[in-house]
């Protein structure tokens, strides 16, 4: 009886190792948004819905990106409850660029560089409760920055 | 580890938190020297905890720019909390940091 204790605790401690590398991210990748290529598509996936324009999100992009291969976006809900922002840039090759899903304190701002292929609007998803609100900037890129 | 540069800044309530990842990137779309194309490596899952919190979750595609720089905001950290970072890649490559809050 002694043994077998003593092996269910070797036993779990074990498992518990392996199981903890995993555990440290809870999220899953979401493949099929990320390999979207149209925006519509990618936000099916994200189970976004009925999404409605709104002022209360900031993009701070530049109107004109010299290389595409860094462009410095500054985002900023000031939508009550804001749960997640997802990024898109609708003319690159796969449209999803990140999905970022606050807690705990985290203010729903973010600066962030990214890749644009082309020029093309930079779109926001704020997620809400179960509402989607969203808003857009054009970036004019002058130098592909995707390869 | 070497591989993430990070700070993280009191003023007032906020913290302002700024990080710089060494990673390629690499959307497996570009050509080398020779034309070959270079396999896809990029960052897909980050984690920020403020202690052993989860604050921040993120999931990243292709169209996050070689080397990631971001900055975030906390209204819930105090001087000498601790902030973290670890990611994983497509390869299964992880990384990680950590740094504690300063006043700015």
């Amino acid at each position: 009886m002694q043994r077998r204790y003593f092996l269910s605790i070797v036993l779990g401690s074990v498992t518990a190792c392996l199981i903890a590398p995993i555990n440290a991210f809870a999220a899953i990748w979401n493949k099929q948004a990320f390999e979207a290529t149209k925006f519509s598509n990618a936000a099916n996936d994200l189970a976004i819905n009925n999404e409605v324009q709104s002022q209360d999100i900031d993009i701070n992009a530049p109107d004109r990106a010299e290389n595409g291969a860094i462009v410095q976006v500054e985002i900023n809900s000031r939508i009550p409850n804001t749960e997640s922002i997802a990024i898109f840039v609708e003319h690159n090759p796969t449209t999803l660029i990140g999905h970022f899903t606050f807690a705990n304190g985290a203010l729903p701002q973010l600066v962030i560089r990214i890749k644009m292929a082309e020029t093309s609007d930079v779109k926001l998803v704020v997620k809400a409760g179960n509402q989607y609100f969203t808003a857009a900037k054009n970036v004019v890129v002058l130098e592909n920055g995707c390869g | 580890m070497a591989n993430i540069k990070m700070r993280a800044k009191l003023v007032g309530d906020i913290t302002e938190i700024k990080l710089i990842i060494n990673h390629p990137m690499e959307t497996g779309r570009r050509k080398d020297d020779i034309g070959e194309l270079i396999p896809a490596h990029f960052i897909q899952l980050v984690t920020a905890k403020l202690n052993d919190k989860t604050v921040l979750e993120m999931q990243w595609g292709t169209g996050i720019s070689k080397n990631p720089y971001l900055t975030f905001y906390l209204n819930s950290a105090k001087l000498n909390d601790k902030v973290s970072i670890n990611w994983v890649d497509n390869l299964g490559k992880t990384g990680d940091g950590e740094i504690l809050v300063v006043a700015g």
